[in-house]
């Protein structure tokens, strides 16, 4: 049991670093973008990529985190200075991302097995007696890793999105004609809000690759699904009061997320439904404000007399 | 300070929706012109606006501010002069940011955005003074999102904002359209406020007459994307609500004629709302005056009833 837990806590550290890339478009720039299918896969590949080159693997890390920013700025560009809707930007890089990835790989699926990974380094946490024994040795260096780097890209966003750049993006997403009245270049911000995005993404998909010992193709399909059930989970369960507290409740999403699944699995659902179950949920998570204003007729109707509506606004 | 040169802007170019917005606008303000500009729905008075604010290329013609040319300009470069006020209270502010954030966006219009952090405690101080100043007890909410403000609030925060950076140029579209009437008035109070305190130009767009009348210095009235009447006041005192129609006219009015500046916006107004009949009582001539539309005053004064003109000017006018 706590194998299981502790297994669940593992990945939704590392699918949070992805989790935190999709809220920042999906919540601060108000898009979806489907780059990061394409993107999660890519750090994966390339961080495979260059270890199996013999490059270090934290430079292996830095180079996949590089290339995710590469496709966010694919797809800004061809939103913003193309006008290519958001929706159809993102495909379009993914899509794209597919076929590079495959060169990138040469093949479906790249081991990185017996080689030295980010996670090597915290090896000797795993031959404690305390967690060999417990059994849980093998997922004690990638937690303590997790717990590394989650808390410090939280930081930094944390303050990044305070300076002025960080307002700009913010607003811009916000309402993106209050801004250019206030002389924010929009476009630009989108394009950074989408680069620093997908450098998430394709760490995350660097880490997981990692983790797993393999590089995979198909690593990227429905994650941006995951992400969003994660964010989703992460604001009903965790608040989104300060934007920090918001930060902390999309790790814990993640980590829910994991939890979750690790339940429905354990209660013997076939792992092959495990998408459909999760695009279920999301749907219904992302369509409660509409299910509420449907039922709010209802509930009024009950309290008795409509309060008098006001159309104009007043001070 | 403002420089419209026979501007023309059509939407829709080539469609069965073509519609030319604007038609050889001609518009010059001098430095400290309170300008009013009314018009009926779809005179182009907000595509004049946002032209001038660069949300819309212009088809031909050029719009300087400041002497300087900016036609060309995209909307975000024209920012850091100008100060805007949109019609919707949604419009002008970010809901999900603070009070002071806001503020904090508005303080650096127009300049470099760095890593710098994006408030600073002296900021605080002084947007604590200047929301104050609004009278709403809105100093003492700088950590409240936006977004929880009222309409009225909102407005006057945006307000707030469009003069935190003082503007070469205020823009201000139907800013109190959508606030209920004492509402409405409150923000117009402010408005008036920091206009004359600041001396700032500005082009307000209003769709009350009275208070076109009431505010401002110069009246212009759009019709069908062109200038169809400009009134310079010749205010002898500020609240004066009298502004006769020298320009329009060309020539004095005669005292006992009801000649002031509401008199002449009842009549076109009427005109444009297809209630008067047209023909006779003037001519269009916005080729060589400029936009401005000559008008025999006492032929159109005797197409009036006495009651018309004084239900149309306001108290003591
Ligand atoms: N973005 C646009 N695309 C197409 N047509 C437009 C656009 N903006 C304005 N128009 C058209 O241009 C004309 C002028 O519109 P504008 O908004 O300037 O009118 P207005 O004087 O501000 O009217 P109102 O008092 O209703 O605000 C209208 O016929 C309108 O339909
Ligand atoms: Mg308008």
């Amino acid at each position: 049991m706590l194998q299981i837990l502790l297994a669940a806590v593992m990945l939704g550290l590392l699918w949070a670093v992805m989790t935190i890339g999709v809220y920042l478009t999906f919540r601060i720039l108000g898009m979806a973008d489907l780059t990061v299918e394409g993107t999660i896969a890519m750090g994966a590949a390339i961080a495979a990529r260059a270890i199996i080159g013999g490059i270090n693997p934290y430079a292996a890390t830095l180079l996949a985190i590089l290339g995710g920013m590469a496709a966010g700025l694919v797809t800004g560009l061809l939103h913003t200075k193309l006008k290519i809707p958001a929706l159809l930007s993102g495909i379009l890089t993914m899509i794209a991302l597919y076929s590079i990835n495959l060169r990138i790989l040469g093949k479906a699926i790249l081991s990185l097995l017996r080689l030295e990974t980010v996670y090597t380094v915290f090896g000797g946490l795993s031959q404690i007696p305390f967690f060999a024994d417990a059994g849980i040795g093998h997922l004690v260096p990638v937690i303590a890793l997790g717990l590394l780097c989650v808390p410090a890209i939280i930081c930094i966003l944390y303050w990044f999105f305070r300076t002025e750049i960080g307002c700009a993006i913010r607003a811009t997403g916000d309402n993106p004609q209050m801004s250019r009245a206030q002389g924010i270049n929009t476009g630009n911000m989108i394009m950074l809000g989408l680069v620093i995005s997908n450098g998430l993404v394709a760490l995350s998909g660097a880490l997981i690759a990692q983790q797993q010992s393999f590089a995979d193709i198909q690593m990227g399909i429905g994650s941006i699904v995951i992400g969003l059930a994660s964010v989703i989970i992460g604001e009903v369960l965790f608040g989104k009061n300060s934007f920090f507290s918001r930060l902390v409740s999309l790790v814990l999403g993640a980590i829910t997320y994991r939890v979750i699944i690790a339940f429905v699995l354990e209660l013997g659902m076939p792992a092959n439904d495990l998408k459909l179950f999760t695009a279920i949920t999301v749907a219904l998570a992302l369509s409660l404000p509409e299910l509420k204003s449907y039922l709010r007729p209802v509930v009024t109707g009950l309290k008795g007399g409509a309060k008098n509506a006001r159309g104009k606004w007043s001070l | 300070m403002l420089a419209v040169n026979g501007v023309f802007k059509t939407f829709n170019r080539g469609t069965v929706n073509e519609k030319t917005a604007l038609h050889n606008v001609n518009l010059h303000l001098k430095e400290g012109d309170f300008v009013t500009l009314i018009g009926g729905n779809g005179a182009g008075k907000s595509t004049l606006l946002n032209c001038i604010a660069g949300l819309h290329e212009v088809d031909s013609g050029s719009i300087l501010i400041d002497g300087k040319d900016v036609t060309k300009l995209p909307e975000h470069k024209r920012a850091g002069i100008l100060g805007r006020v949109f019609q919707d209270p949604m419009e002008g502010t970010a809901a999900n940011m603070w009070l002071e954030e806001n503020m904090a966006l508005a303080f650096r219009r127009g300049q470099r955005r760095t890593l710098k952090w994006g408030i600073s405690g002296k900021e605080r101080e002084l947007y604590r003074t200047l929301l104050s100043r609004l009278e709403l007890g809105l100093e003492n909410r700088l950590n409240v999102k936006v977004g929880m403000l009222s309409g009225g609030q909102r407005q006057a925060v945006t307000l707030l904002m469009a003069i935190l950076k003082r503007p070469k140029l205020l823009l201000l579209d139907e800013h109190t359209a959508a606030l209920d009437p004492k509402t409405a008035a409150k923000v117009l109070a402010l408005t008036e406020k920091f206009i004359g305190q600041e001396k700032l130009t500005t082009l307000m767009v209003i769709h009350n007459m009275r208070d076109a009348i009431r505010f401002g210095n110069r009246l212009i009235m759009m019709h069908e994307g062109r200038i169809l009447l400009d009134i310079e006041g010749e205010a002898p005192s500020k609240s004066s609500p009298l502004r006769t129609c020298y320009s329009v006219s060309g020539r004095p009015a005669e005292p006992n004629l009801p000649m002031t500046a509401s008199f002449c916006l009842e009549f076109f107004s009427r005109k444009t709302a297809g209630l008067f009949p047209s023909g006779g009582a003037g001519q269009k001539d916005d080729n060589q005056g400029k936009g401005k539309y000559c008008l025999p005053l006492p032929a159109c004064a005797a197409m009036f009833h006495q009651s018309d003109c004084d239900k149309a000017a306001p108290a003591g006018g």
